[in-house]
């Protein structure tokens, strides 16, 4: 019996509803159909009246729940796929990153975004956007790599007294596993992890390219390279000592993420490191984004639009050479 | 047929009508007192930023504030001062806002419309039109999920914020979940300075009522009378498990779209037409034929409230100034997670 990324997803939200009466899920084809990935199947069954269907209406579905967290609730909303909460894009900046600032009242929401690509899932079903939601004052966002930090960090999500930006990647959905979940910590957010320690070189990476990461980082330890894999869990706040801490030891650092290359969480890691860390680089700080093009369709292409484990080891040797 | 309303709910006959009326005219009155001092404030270089006023609007927006109940919830929007004072907030909330100062609700952090008390029910706006209708809807989500019966929600907009999508899919949620929401848009003619002709097509603003599957109502703004039976009816039937209610008013924006706004733009034809006429004038015309008032009673109501505006002015210009010494620039409640490395 093991239980997936995906299956941790909906273990959090069941555990929340379960615990706390003020929680509740709103989405699009989310109660009786389980939604479009399942993250919510049988919810509605086990919590009636507290998994609802809402009108395919983004920004009405966000600016209900900041509403909703006014009146003292906990509500989850799931986007159907990250892509779309451009469309409540106002209702997350502006109403509800803003609101605990204007009104010391916090607005407790989290949504929960599929985000990422899958093969064949072309330039409106793929995006990785904790790039562009890390910008906005008021926002925390969790970029979740591992089943048991799905399963933590959703539950914090829903904890915390803020709007959580809660990107789950879908590639990633039925592809890792773990035997049973843990007891959650509750302290995850906040708090970069080592995922493979290492002497020669820091990636800082998050999400599904962490995967990549190790990946790449095993194959190089056939040649002697050892990498040190620092996985970012929360991309806003950004553990920035940790990654300093690995850097001191490595000397060298690439990031690795899914987003696109323009500012960025890559960017924002190489700036922090730059004006903190300057003195422990022994070569110039690099990153690996996906190209700067919309993400495209075809599964060769889309593969290689995005940092893959070869391009990974490309750039590391690179990298050791300087 | 639309669902307007033939038969007045509230006799103007009744003795309670006509203190509710008059009480309504109290609050109208205070509103265009203190946003007149807001706007010569504002030419006198006392005041950051925009003023906009509801000029025109005061029979409608007081309409609102007056049928809520203490409970309910009341997203106001830009032209709403005399709906915000009879829904209950206080006189110093607009001049500490506009004045900055530091007590005042947003402390410096937002300023001018947007201010509320949302644990007391007013939400405060943003300026993303539309964007308060879903708001509202949730809250009453909220409730009903939490058992709470009997409470109802109301926002306004203008003729301009019909057009946007925030709009439609809020109203639409409502709809679909048959919540207790008035939705009071006042056709003032002009989205600041776009006429109605370059902003909906339809032959009325309510008949987009009959589209979102809600009862809708029309309603003559500059009629306080009106406005009082036709809202009241609405928060009724709101109340009463009727749905969503969309009030349609028709009047004249009696001002720029703020005081920076000489509005050169609007027809002069529009202020001789009867959507033109002052509902300030007009509802104390009413008060003198119904001999609900005198003369004399109308001049010492001003005067209560001149002197209501004066003394909240001068407590205001007392009070310390917001100041980024006082500032924790914390825009988290989970403090543990703020991003302090920036």
């Amino acid at each position: 019996m093991s239980i997936t990324y995906l299956e941790a997803i909906r273990e959090a939200q069941a555990k929340a509803l379960r615990d706390d009466p003020r929680v509740y899920i709103y989405g699009q084809d989310v109660a009786d159909f389980g939604g479009a990935f399942k993250a919510t199947k049988n919810l509605a069954k086990e919590f009636p009246g507290r998994v609802l269907d809402s009108p395919i209406s983004e920004d009405a579905m966000v600016g209900s729940v900041v509403g909703a967290a006014i009146e003292g609730m906990r509500p989850i909303v799931e986007m159907q796929f990250s892509d779309f909460s451009s469309n409540a894009f106002n209702q997350i900046i502006n109403q509800a990153a803003a609101f605990y600032w204007r009104t010391n009242i916090p607005c407790p929401i989290t949504i929960r975004m599929p985000s990422g690509g899958n093969p064949g899932s072309g330039p409106f079903h793929s995006q990785a956007l904790e790039s562009v939601y890390a910008h906005f004052p008021g926002l925390i966002v969790m970029t979740p790599a591992t089943v048991e930090d799905a399963y933590d960090l959703l539950l914090e999500a829903i904890a915390i007294d803020d709007p959580v930006i809660f990107c789950e990647h879908k590639f990633l959905y039925n592809r890792v596993k773990v035997e049973k979940l843990l007891e959650p910590n509750g302290q995850s957010a906040g708090k970069a992890r080592i995922a493979r320690p290492g002497r020669d070189l820091t990636i800082v990476t998050y999400s599904a390219t962490v995967h990549d990461a190790l990946l790449a980082a095993q194959e190089l330890a056939r040649s002697g390279i050892q990498v040190e894999v620092v996985d970012l869990r929360t991309v806003k706040p950004l553990d920035i000592e940790t990654v300093l801490g690995s850097i001191a030891n490595t000397g060298r650092l690439l990031c690795v993420g899914e987003s696109w290359p323009w500012g960025g969480v890559n960017a924002e890691v190489i700036a922090r490191v730059a004006s903190k860390g300057f003195h422990l680089l022994d070569s110039p700080p690099q990153r690996l984004n996906s190209r700067d093009v919309p993400i495209p369709y075809h599964p060769d292409l889309w593969r290689a639009s995005r940092p893959s484990v070869a391009m990974i080891i490309e750039r590391v040797r690179k990298i050791l050479q300087w | 047929m639309l669902n307007t309303l033939k038969e007045p709910q509230r006799d103007a006959l009744q003795s309670g009508f006509q203190e509710q009326y008059v009480k309504a005219f109290k609050w109208m009155l205070l509103a265009r007192t203190v946003e007149e001092k807001i706007a010569s404030l504002w030419r006198a270089g006392k005041i950051a930023g925009g003023v906009y006023i509801g000029k025109g609007q005061e029979a409608v927006s007081v309409a609102i504030g007056t049928m809520l109940r203490h409970g309910d919830i009341f997203a106001p929007l830009i032209r709403d001062q005399a709906g915000r004072l009879a829904f209950g907030e206080p006189l110093l909330d607009i001049l500490r806002t506009y004045l900055g100062a530091k007590t005042a609700p947003a402390r410096g952090r937002d300023g001018n419309v947007h201010r509320g008390h949302p644990r007391e029910g007013t939400y405060p706006m943003i300026s993303h039109l539309g964007a308060m209708i879903s708001v509202v809807a949730g809250g009453l989500l909220a409730r009903r999920m939490k058992g709470i019966t009997g409470t109802v929600g109301a926002t306004s907009i203008g003729d301009g914020g019909t057009s946007t999508g925030a709009f439609h899919e809020g109203l639409n949620f409502a709809a679909v979940e048959k919540l207790p929401l008035i939705l009071v848009v006042t056709n003032n003619q002009y989205a600041y300075s776009t006429p109605n002709s370059k902003q909906f097509a339809c032959h009325d603003l309510v008949d987009k009522a009959v589209g979102y599957g809600i009862e809708g109502y029309s309603m003559d703004g500059t009629d306080l009378r009106q406005c009082l039976e036709v809202v009241g009816h609405a928060v009724d039937r709101a109340r009463s498990g009727g749905g969503p209610q969309m009030v349609v008013a028709t009047c004249l924006r009696l001002t720029g779209h703020a005081e920076h706004d000489d509005a050169a733009y609007m027809d002069e034809e529009l202020f001789k037409q009867p959507l033109g006429r002052d509902c300030i004038n007009a509802t104390e015309s009413f008060l003198l034929e119904q001999n609900w008032a005198s003369e004399t009673a109308l001049t010492t109501w001003r005067q209560e409230a001149k002197g209501a505006v004066e003394a909240a002015t001068q407590q205001v210009q007392r009070e310390p100034a917001c100041s980024p010494a006082d500032e924790d620039w914390m825009p988290l409640a989970t403090r543990r997670l703020a991003d302090f490395d920036l």
